[in-house]
C-alpha cells in the first residue's frame, strides 16, 4: 500500500508541474494587459509602468515563472492585482463557500441517486427502470445554468419563498445560510444525482448476478435485507470510488452556479480573474485545483484498493 | 483578513445584526469594487463605498455647485496661483487621529507622489502644499486651475489618516481608515462590504443607520429579486428595462439623475496603421455615421426611453452643452450624399469594437441595422474589456464603442479625448485649434470665458467628429418604500446624509 | 458531464444486422435518434423555412409575447425569435459536433501512439493528459476562450482541447488491451507491420468504444458551447446561437420570460436526444450483455 501512494504520489510530481506550466503559460498569452485591464478608464502611463515593474511583468517570461514557483513552493501564491489581498488568503476564504456548496450538493445528490440507482436495478427492464433512466438522464441534459435563471424566476421572483442570491456564512445565521443555499445546491446536485444513479444501477446490477445475493434469497431472507443489506452494500464499493471522483465535476458545476447565484466562491472567484486578466489569482486556483483533483484521483485508487483486495493481486 | 479574524467578525457581526436589525442599510452594488484606496483605487463602484467611508475637502450639490465639506471655506489669490483652505475644527480620524492641515499636507503628498497614486494627473497643477496654521491650508499652483475644486471634491480630495497610511503604506486599502460617516468593518471580496457608524463623525446626527453592507450583484434581474424579497433596501444602477415594472410595483420608489458622463463610438483617427480607413482619414464619413443614427429610437428601444440621446460630451441638460447643435434627427439620405460626396458612393464598411456585455451588443446592434440604410456595413468585434482597452491604447482598432463615466467639471469630459498626446485620446485626434480653445477653458477661473472657448471647440468638433456621441446614461436607483430622504446626484453616487427608515 | 462512463472492456467488432436489432428494440435510443434527427432536419432547413430572417429588426415589435406573427415571441431588439432558434439550431450542432471532431482528430492519435509504443513517449503523453485534466473541464475551456478571443469557431477550439485527454486517455486505454490479447500477439510474432497491425486489428476494435463517447460528449460540447457563449464567449451577434441568446434574455427574465424558455428547451431536448442515443449505441455495441 505504502509502497502503491509513493509510486501515485510521485507519478503525480511531474503531472503537477506540467500543470504550473500550463496555467503560466495560458494566463502570459491571454490578450489584454493585466495593469492596464486594471487601470480601467484611468489610464495614467507612468503608474501603468511603475506597475509593470512593481509586479515583474516586464521580466522574461522564464524568470516570471520561476520567481513564481518558487515563491509558490514558500506557500506564496502572490498578490491579487485587483485588490492587493495575497492570493492565499483569498483561497482561504473562498473555500468554505464553495466546500459548502459542494457538500449540500452531493448529499442532494445521494439522496436523489442512490435509492434512484437501486430502484432501476432492481426493477430492471421494466418501465420503472426506464422512466428512472430517462429521468436521470434529463438531469445530465438540462444545463445548470440555464435552470437557475429558471428556478430564480419561480421560486424566487414570482413565489418568493427563497433569496435569489448571495450567500450567509454558516457561523452567520446556519438556517438562513442553508436556505440561501438550497437552490444553487439543487441545481448543482441534479446532474451529480443523475451520474450517481447511473453508477449505483451498473454496481447494482453485477452485485445482484452475484452468488452470494443468489444464496441469501435461497436462505429465504426478505427481499428488502437482501436488497440493502447484501446487494447496496457491496455494490457501495464502486459508488464510493466515483462520489470521489465527482469532485472535479462539482468544481466545473460550481463555476456557473456560482456566477448565476452570485456566491463569492472558487468559481465566482476565478471568471472574475479570467476577465479582469488577474493573473496570480488564476494562476493561484487553478494550481491548487488541479493539485487537490489529483490527491482526490490518489486517494480514490487507494480507498479502491483497501474496498477490494482482490486489485492487489493483479 | 485572516481567516480567525474573519471568522471572530462574522461572529461579532450575527450578534450585533440580531440585535439592531432595524438600523442596517443593504445596498446591491452593480460590481464588486477594486482596492478601497482613495489614491489608488479605479472603479465607479468603488466611489460610492467612499461617499459613506471617506469625506472629501469639498463636496457638490445636485445641481453641482461646490460646497463645504472637511474645509469650511476657500479663497483664491487673484493671479488664480493661491487657494487657500480653512478646515472644520471638529473632525478626526476613524482611528482618533486629529483631522489639520498637516493631514491635508501629507494626503495631497500621498496623492502626488506614491509610486501607486492614480491621483497625480488630477492634481498636476499643485507645486506645493503648505499648513499656514492649524486649520488653514495654503495650495500653491503652476498655472490656474478651474478643474482643481472639482478635483478635490472627488477621490484625489479624500482624507485618508495619515498615521494609518504611513503604517499600512501600499496595503493601505485592505483596512482603509478615513474620516467619514461610517468607518470600515470587514469586507469579503465579491461577497460584501461592511462599514459600521462612526459615533465621533462631526455630523453624525444626520445619519440615521448603525451599519451599511454593500453587497455586489452584477446580475440586473437578480439584483432587483433580493430588492423585491426585502434582502435589499437599495441598488444602484437598475437596468433601464426594468424601469416599468418597478414603476408598478407600489412597495418599491425609484430615483434618477442623468449622468455626467456619455457613451459613444470613438474613431481611429491618426492612431497607427489601422487609422487608414475610410471612417478614419475621412470626416464625411464619421458625420454620415452620426446622421444615420436615430438616436432617439436607440434610447427607446434599448433603454425604455430612461436615458438621454446625446450628441456632445455633455448632457444637453448640462449649461455647459452648446445649444447650436441640438441632437441631430437621422436623416439617411442626407448621409448617403455625405458618403457619396466624400467618394464612397457604394458604401463603406466599419469594424467596431464593442465590450462584451449584452446591452452594449444590443445597443451596436441597434446601431448596425441603421448604419446599413445609409450603406454603413458595421462590423461588430465582441471584446472582453481587458482586451479592448488594450488594443484600443495601442491603436489595434478602427473604431471603438466606449463612454466616460463623466467628471464634474467640464475639462473631466473633453480636455483628455481631445488635445493633442493626451492620455486618453486612444483616436489620436490632434487640432492645434481645439487644444488652445481647450487649455484656455482649464486655466480660466472666469465661467463666460470658459463656456465661449468649449462652445468653440465644440462647433469644430461637429466637424472633425473622431468621436461619434450617442448618450447619456441615467443612474437609476430602486429603493424600498421604507427609504426616506434620498436625494438622487448626478455623479451617481449614495450620499446617506438625512436618509432614514421610516416608522 | 458523462467523463466517468468508462466502456472499459475490449469491444469486439459485431455483425451489424445484430448492432441494428439492438438499436431498433431500445426504446431510448429511437427516442434519441427521433431528438437529434428532428434537430438536424430543422437546422437543413433553415434557409427554406418562410420565416423572417434571424437578424431582422422591427423596432415596432420589441420584446412582444408570442403571438401568430411570431410564435416564440421577439427579442431585445424586435427580432423573430422562432427564427433565431432554428438558425441557432446550426451553430449548436456545428459547436457539437466539430468540437468534437477536434477531440477526436487529435486525441485518438495521441492515445494509440501512447498505448502503441509506451515507454518514455506514454510517459509524457500520459502526464501531459493528466495534467490536462486536473483542470476542470469548463474552467479550461473558459480560459482557453479568452485566450483565443470570443467568437464561434475559437469556442470550437476550446471546448475541442478540453475534451481531448478524454479521448486519449480512452484510446490509449483500448490499445493497450487489443495489445495483450492473443491475436495481435500472434500476428506480431509472424512480423506483420505496424501500419497493417493498426489498420487491421487496433483501429476496428478501438472504434466502438471511441463512437459511444463521441455521441456523449456531443452532448457535453454542446452544453459546454452554450455554457461559454452564456459569458459571452461563443457565438458573436448578430449571429445566433442558443446559449448567447440566454446571455441576452436572463437581462429580460421578468419582462420576456419567453426569451429565455426556448433556447433552454432547445438545448434540453438535443443534449437529451444524444445522450439517450450514446446510451442506445454502448448498449447495442456492449458484448458483454449477451
Amino acid at each position: 500500500m505504502l509502497a502503491f501512494l509513493g509510486r501515485r504520489i510521485l507519478i503525480a510530481i511531474p503531472t503537477i508541474l506540467l500543470i504550473s506550466v500550463f496555467v503560466f503559460g495560458m494566463q502570459k498569452m491571454l490578450p489584454g494587459d493585466p495593469v492596464l485591464a486594471m487601470a480601467g478608464e484611468e489610464r495614467d502611463p507612468q503608474v501603468i509602468e511603475f506597475l509593470r515593474e512593481k509586479y515583474r511583468l516586464n521580466d522574461p517570461i522564464p524568470v516570471q515563472y520561476f520567481t513564481w514557483v518558487g515563491n509558490a513552493l514558500q506557500g506564496d501564491l502572490g498578490i491579487s492585482l485587483r485588490t492587493q489581498q495575497p492570493v492565499t488568503e483569498l483561497i482561504a476564504e473562498k473555500l468554505p463557500v464553495t466546500v459548502q456548496l459542494a457538500v449540500m450538493a452531493l448529499i442532494i445528490a445521494l439522496v436523489i441517486g442512490i435509492p434512484a440507482g437501486v430502484l432501476s436495478a432492481y426493477k430492471k427492464g421494466t418501465w420503472v427502470d426506464w422512466l428512472a433512466n430517462l429521468i436521470a438522464l434529463s438531469g445530465l441534459s438540462i444545463p445548470n445554468f440555464w435552470l437557475g435563471i429558471m428556478l430564480i424566476l419561480l421560486v424566487s421572483v414570482n413565489l418568493g419563498w427563497l433569496p435569489a442570491s448571495g450567500y450567509r456564512p454558516l457561523t452567520d445565521d446556519p438556517l438562513q445560510s442553508i436556505l440561501t443555499m438550497l437552490m444553487p445546491a439543487f441545481v448543482l446536485g441534479t446532474g451529480l444525482a443523475a451520474t450517481l444513479m447511473r453508477h449505483t444501477r451498473s454496481a447494482m446490477l453485477g452485485v445482484l448476478r452475484s452468488d452470494y445475493v443468489r444464496t441469501a434469497r435461497a436462505k429465504g431472507l426478505s427481499e428488502q435485507v437482501v436488497l440493502v443489506k447484501h446487494a447496496l452494500r457491496n455494490a457501495l464499493v464502486p459508488i464510493v470510488t466515483v462520489t470521489t471522483l465527482l469532485f472535479g465535476e462539482l468544481l466545473a458545476g460550481a463555476v456557473l452556479t456560482e456566477q448565476i447565484f452570485t456566491i463569492p466562491g472558487f468559481g465566482k472567484l476565478i471568471v472574475d480573474a479570467v476577465f479582469n486578466r488577474d493573473y496570480a489569482v488564476v494562476q493561484g486556483i487553478v494550481l491548487c485545483t488541479g493539485i487537490a483533483f489529483i490527491a482526490m484521483n490518489i486517494l480514490a485508487d487507494a480507498a479502491y484498493r483497501v474496498l477490494n483486495p482482490r486489485m492487489n493481486e493483479k | 483578513m485572516t481567516i480567525k479574524k474573519t471568522l471572530g467578525l462574522a461572529l461579532a457581526l450575527g450578534i450585533s445584526a440580531t440585535a439592531l436589525h432595524a438600523a442596517d442599510l443593504r445596498i446591491g452594488l452593480q460590481e464588486d469594487p477594486d482596492i478601497l484606496d482613495p489614491d489608488q483605487s479605479r472603479t465607479f463602484v468603488g466611489r460610492i463605498v467612499y461617499a459613506s467611508l471617506c469625506d472629501k475637502l469639498v463636496d457638490i450639490t445636485p445641481d453641482l455647485e461646490i460646497i463645504p465639506q472637511l474645509a469650511s471655506g476657500w479663497s483664491w489669490s487673484d493671479d488664480g496661483l493661491e487657494l487657500t483652505m480653512t478646515l472644520r475644527d471638529d473632525v478626526t480620524f476613524h482611528d482618533g487621529t486629529p483631522f489639520n492641515a498637516e493631514a491635508v499636507v501629507a494626503n495631497i503628498d500621498r496623492s502626488k507622489n506614491m509610486d501607486e497614486s492614480r491621483r497625480k494627473s488630477e492634481l498636476t497643477s499643485i507645486t506645493g502644499t503648505e499648513a499656514v496654521d492649524d486649520m488653514t491650508v495654503k495650495f500653491t499652483l503652476d498655472a490656474p486651475d478651474a478643474t482643481l475644486l472639482a478635483q478635490l471634491a472627488d477621490r484625489a480630495g479624500m482624507m485618508v489618516s495619515p498615521t494609518a497610511a504611513s503604517e499600512a503604506g501600499v496595503d493601505f486599502g485592505l483596512n482603509p481608515v478615513c474620516s467619514g460617516p461610517f468607518q470600515f468593518v470587514e469586507r469579503v471580496q465579491q461577497d460584501r462590504i461592511v462599514l459600521s457608524k462612526f459615533a465621533d463623525y462631526w455630523n453624525a446626527d444626520a445619519f440615521n443607520f448603525d451599519s451599511v453592507i454593500f453587497l455586489p450583484i452584477p446580475d440586473t434581474t437578480v439584483r432587483l429579486a433580493n430588492l423585491r424579497s426585502g434582502d435589499l433596501d437599495m441598488l444602484e444602477r437598475l437596468a433601464a428595462t426594468d424601469v416599468a415594472s418597478v414603476k408598478e410595483d407600489g412597495s418599491l420608489l425609484m430615483e434618477q439623475a442623468v449622468s455626467l458622463g456619455y457613451q459613444g463610438i470613438t474613431v481611429n483617427v491618426a492612431n497607427g496603421d489601422r487609422a487608414a480607413t475610410p471612417i478614419g482619414e475621412n470626416a464625411a464619413v464619421r458625420r454620415a455615421l452620426s446622421l444615420a443614427i436615430d438616436r432617439n429610437v436607440i434610447n427607446q428601444v434599448v433603454f425604455e426611453g430612461a436615458f438621454a440621446a446625446g450628441n456632445q460630451p455633455f448632457p444637453p441638460t448640462s449649461p455647459w452643452y452648446n445649444k447650436d447643435f441640438p441632437v441631430p434627427a437621422r436623416d439617411v439620405d442626407a448621409a448617403k450624399e455625405l458618403l457619396a460626396e466624400a467618394g464612397y458612393p457604394d458604401g463603406v464598411s466599419v469594424e467596431i469594437q464593442v465590450p462584451n456585455n449584452p446591452v452594449q451588443m444590443q445597443l451596436m446592434q441597434v446601431v448596425q441595422a441603421m448604419a446599413s440604410e445609409a450603406g454603413i456595413t458595421v462590423t461588430l468585434q465582441a471584446k472582453e474589456f481587458a482586451t479592448m482597452l488594450s488594443d484600443q491604447t495601442a491603436g489595434a482598432f478602427t473604431a471603438s464603442q466606449v463612454g466616460w463615466s463623466g467628471r464634474v467639471d467640464p475639462d473631466g469630459n473633453i480636455h483628455q479625448f481631445m488635445t493633442t498626446d493626451a492620455g486618453l485620446n486612444d483616436s489620436h485626434y490632434s487640432n492645434p485649434e481645439v487644444d488652445e480653445l481647450l487649455n484656455a477653458a482649464r486655466v480660466s477661473n472666469d465661467t463666460a470665458t470658459r463656456k465661449e472657448n468649449y462652445n468653440a471647440a465644440l462647433a469644430i468638433l461637429q466637424e472633425d467628429m473622431p468621436i461619434v456621441y450617442l448618450y447619456h446614461q441615467a443612474w437609476i436607483w430602486a429603493l424600498d418604500d421604507k427609504i426616506d430622504g434620498f436625494v438622487p446626484y448626478p455623479d451617481g453616487m449614495i450620499r446617506l446624509e438625512g436618509v432614514s427608515f421610516s416608522e | 458531464m458523462t467523463a466517468l462512463s468508462d466502456p472499459s472492456a475490449t469491444l469486439a467488432p459485431r455483425a451489424p444486422s445484430r448492432f441494428w436489432r439492438k438499436m431498433r428494440a431500445s426504446k431510448s435510443a429511437i427516442l434519441g435518434a427521433i431528438l437529434v434527427a428532428f434537430f438536424v432536419l430543422v437546422a437543413l432547413a433553415a434557409p427554406i423555412l418562410p420565416l423572417p430572417g434571424p437578424t431582422e429588426t422591427d423596432w415596432g415589435a420589441v420584446r412582444k409575447a408570442p403571438s401568430a406573427a411570431h410564435l416564440f415571441g421577439t427579442d431585445e431588439i424586435g427580432r423573430d425569435v422562432l427564427s433565431r432558434m432554428v438558425w441557432g439550431a446550426q451553430a449548436s450542432l456545428m459547436a457539437g459536433v466539430v468540437s468534437v471532431l477536434i477531440a477526436v482528430a487529435l486525441g485518438v492519435p495521441l492515445g494509440m501512439v501512447s498505448g502503441y509504443l509506451r515507454g518514455w513517449s506514454d510517459a509524457v503523453i500520459s502526464r501531459f493528459t493528466e495534467a490536462l485534466l486536473a483542470a476542470p473541464f469548463l474552467i479550461l475551456a473558459i480560459a482557453l476562450a479568452a485566450f483565443l478571443g470570443p467568437s464561434l469557431s475559437n469556442a470550437m477550439i476550446a471546448i475541442g482541447l478540453s475534451a481531448m485527454p478524454l479521448f486519449i486517455r480512452l484510446a490509449r486505454a483500448q490499445t493497450m488491451s487489443v495489445m495483450t490479447e492473443d491475436y495481435v500477439e500472434s500476428a506480431r510474432a509472424i512480423g506483420l507491420g505496424h501500419v497493417a497491425l493498426i489498420r487491421k486489428y487496433i483501429l476496428p476494435n478501438i472504434f466502438p468504444p471511441i463512437l459511444v463517447q463521441a455521441t456523449l460528449t456531443i452532448a457535453t460540447a454542446i452544453i459546454a458551447e452554450a455554457s461559454l457563449s452564456f459569458l459571452g464567449l461563443g457565438q458573436q451577434p448578430p449571429a445566433p446561437s442558443w446559449g448567447s441568446m440566454l446571455n441576452v434574455a436572463k437581462n429580460f427574465l421578468e419582462q420576456a420570460p419567453w426569451m429565455a424558455m426556448w433556447p433552454g428547451i432547445a438545448i434540453f431536448l438535443v443534449v437529451l436526444g444524444f445522450n439517450l442515443l450514446g446510451d442506445g449505441l454502448r448498449d447495442a455495441l456492449d458484448p458483454k450483455d449477451l
